[in-house]
């Protein structure tokens, strides 16, 4: 299980100036079921066509065995994809469509006979090898696409959202057979989805990926219990993400409480996310042996078990699931346990932004010209601006900004939003608020002159 | 209510008998034997013998226009459809302004009378001293018919599943096999009615051959009707002539009416 099938090395890749996936490092073990799960635009379906051979990387390298894929034609490669939209032959009947690949590789009718008959009863459609594939529903064209890759034997099976276009109930039932094929094929998988249940349902292991970067590479309960930044955190299940200070070894304090826990290492008063799963929060009416308390607000009933949001005494909101209602109003008691925690290095402090000082009192950053005290600098200095995240105002005009940007990730912290913003000059700034923003949204970005700290910057060029 | 029943029936009638008028009266006229149009000198089918047994006056002329014009026809629409199915492909792949600029500069010979396309090309043809014949029919046709084809190709290119060329090169096909095992059959039917437009289109054609057929003496069906008429009256055989054509091209469009409603019902 341990040896590596695929080898990419330092994967980059840019469409028309804009950088869709860098510098990524991964290997594949032979036999695994790996998936690359992310949101759209990660740059997940980008790496499996440079993989399957539909797109040629800018820098960097893709092994097969050892033997680099780069420059290989797609219909050189020993790999087999089923793409997204099923893609099947429409002139060709489903036993056409599985014999395509086995017909041109020159084998003996009879042998291929074999092997349709063979897949075609692997992915349950045994009866259908006469029919036009424009008659079949999408979970039987589903079927022959992923019956037409496996017939060639391939060494490594690309799958790129195969279920995205199938309705809940046969994804579920796809999803089951897709692991059991997996099974009796010992075939590597490559799985592409943005479905992070589908991808912890089906994985060996899961690759989370965002903004053509790798930001975990685990296992599924790995990545659910030990995300290691509020991103993923955010994307695998539900989760309360909160901002935490790691007071010292097994001991952090959040939401205005001190809480036991069992992370170490972090340093002594050091800013720090933490992470709760909402049903890893315990609901009580009675205040005994609990941590902290608040009041109810709303609560759903999910099938199993209830959602509910609770208002904390401190002013923080948190969700909460538990197999009991609890009615809104309802003033309650809440408990968390050490391990329940999951303490992640925070990201970043504040903005830190390269900038130009110009003209007295002004700096040059994020395309425009700031105000503030450029004291100890002198014209043309290169400098970092320090903005706390709080210190950024969005406008609603973003004409009434210096500046603007668009809104592109949102992240609620329990008290407040803390937002990536994509700024015309392409930086990114990130910003605390009260204010409900849509992902998207254009604003204005200003910043006061006495909420930018200027810095040397470290020479290096 | 029965009124306007009456008149919507009778306006329907009209159209119809505005629209094929002419041509039952040359069918009715192809069955008598008179010299010039419009004198029925009682039934007879001896224009019909005359045009198939060329006994007739100028028959060589009609014949070997009838051929030219097949031939014309057939070459032009075949390149014609090759030309246009892979600038279909090219187009197709193209994105934003290119696209938009490639597919109005296909449009406009379209939209281009034929009188202009034709001086244009006579005047190009002289210019750079190609003798003019056969060949420069041809060229000429190709160049008129090939938008046709982008436009029927295209749409089918439109519906096709964007990964089906991959698909086929990810099973192990050569991008040319991919082209003649997946993408060409997927394409058929627009390419087989781009020919067809291509094909009428270059058969009745007569403003840019009258132009680029130069000075030795080629006739195509139109060019012969054109100069016969100028003569002093049509060759009587004409009528049976036109009557077959418009017959042949009747059946053809049923055959493919009755196949597309054929294939329709079965998908359905």
């Amino acid at each position: 299980m341990t040896e590596h099938i695929i080898d990419i090395k330092h994967l980059s890749k840019s469409f028309s100036g804009k950088e869709v996936l860098s510098d990524i490092n991964l290997y594949v073990r032979r036999g695994e079921f790996i998936t690359l799960l992310g949101p759209s635009g990660c740059g997940k379906t980008t790496m499996l066509r440079m993989i399957a051979g539909f797109l040629d990387p800018d820098e960097g390298e893709i092994t097969l065995e050892g033997n680099p894929l780069v420059g290989v034609p797609p219909h050189e490669r020993p790999l087999n994809t089923v793409f997204q939209r099923y893609a099947l032959f429409p002139h060709l009947d489903v036993y056409d469509n599985i014999a395509f690949g086995l017909k041109l590789q020159k084998i003996p009718s009879d042998e291929i006979d074999k092997r349709v008959r063979k897949v075609l009863k692997l992915v349950s459609m045994s009866d259908y090898e006469d029919r036009d594939v424009d008659t079949l529903s999408g979970g039987q064209q589903q079927r022959i696409a992923i019956a037409r890759a496996i017939v060639n034997k391939p060494k490594v099976l690309l799958l790129d959202e195969p279920l995205a276009a199938l309705d809940l109930k046969m994804r579920k039932d796809m999803q089951i057979e897709l692991k059991e094929m997996h099974k009796q094929l010992g075939i590597t998988f490559i799985y592409v989805t943005h479905d992070q249940e589908e991808a912890l349902t089906l994985s060996d292991t899961i690759v989370v990926m965002n903004e053509g970067r790798i930001q975990q590479i685990g296992t599924p309960k790995d990545i659910y219990n030990e995300p290691v930044n509020s991103f993923v955190a955010d994307f695998i299940g539900e989760s309360n993400i909160l901002n935490a200070t790691m007071i010292c070894d097994h001991k952090v304090s959040f939401i205005g409480h001190d809480f036991e826990c069992v992370d170490e290492g972090f340093g002594e008063n050091v800013p720090v996310d933490v992470v709760i799963r909402p049903e890893d929060i315990y609901i009580r009416r009675s205040q005994s042996g609990t941590q902290f308390s608040g009041t109810v607000v709303s609560c759903t009933f999910k099938g199993v078990h209830y959602e509910m949001f609770v208002d904390t005494d401190e002013g923080f909101e948190m969700m909460i699931q538990d197999y009991n209602a609890f009615e809104p109003g309802e003033k309650v008691h809440m408990l968390i346990k050490p391990e329940d925690i999951q303490v992640m290095k925070k990201e970043r402090i504040d903005n830190v932004i390269p900038a130009t000082v110009g003209k007295e009192g002004t700096i040059h950053m994020l395309g425009e010209n700031f105000e503030c005290s450029t004291e100890g600098f002198s014209e043309g200095d290169k400098v970092l601006a320090h903005v706390s995240f709080d210190k950024v105002d969005l406008e609603d005009d973003d004409e009434a900004g210096k500046t603007s940007g668009n809104v592109s990730f949102i992240l609620y912290k329990g008290d407040h939003y803390h937002l990536t913003i994509l700024t015309e000059s392409g930086e990114k700034v990130w910003v605390d608020t009260d204010d409900i923003w849509d992902k998207n949204d254009l604003v204005g970005i200003n910043i006061l002159p006495e909420d930018i700290r200027l810095e040397k910057a470290v020479e290096n060029e | 209510m029965m009124v306007k029943k009456i008149l919507a029936r009778l306006y329907i009638a009209i159209i119809l008998v505005v629209l094929y008028a002419p041509i039952l009266f040359i069918a009715i006229f192809s069955f008598t034997e008179a010299k010039s149009l419009g004198n029925w000198t009682g039934f007879s089918t001896s224009l019909y013998a005359s045009l198939f047994s060329g006994q007739m006056q100028n028959s060589s002329g009609l014949i070997s226009a009838v051929n030219n014009t097949m031939i014309i026809a057939l070459i032009a629409s075949v390149i014609a459809t090759i030309l246009g199915t892979v600038a279909a492909i090219g187009i197709f792949n193209l994105h934003g302004r290119k696209k938009q600029a490639i597919q109005f500069l296909n449009n406009i010979p379209m939209i281009n009378p034929d009188i202009i396309t034709g001086v244009s090309l006579f005047l190009l043809f002289v210019f750079l001293h190609f003798s003019q014949g056969y060949v420069t029919v041809i060229l000429a046709h190709v160049t008129f018919c090939t938008p046709y084809v982008v436009l029927n190709v295209l749409p089918k290119l439109h519906q096709m599943n964007p990964n089906i060329y991959e698909a086929a090169l990810d099973l192990g096909a050569t991008p040319m096999q991919a082209l003649r095992k997946v993408l060409v059959p997927v394409l058929r039917p627009g390419m087989v009615s781009g020919f067809i437009l291509s094909f009428t289109m270059s058969l009745d054609d007569f403003a840019v051959t009258f132009f680029t057929r130069g000075t030795i003496g080629l006739e195509t069906l139109s060019t012969f009707i054109y100069a016969d008429a100028r003569k002093g009256g049509l060759t009587p055989e004409l009528r049976p002539l036109m009557t077959l054509i418009f017959l042949i091209i009747l059946v053809l469009l049923l055959f493919f009416n009755v196949r597309q409603a054929k294939m329709h019902k079965e998908n359905v």
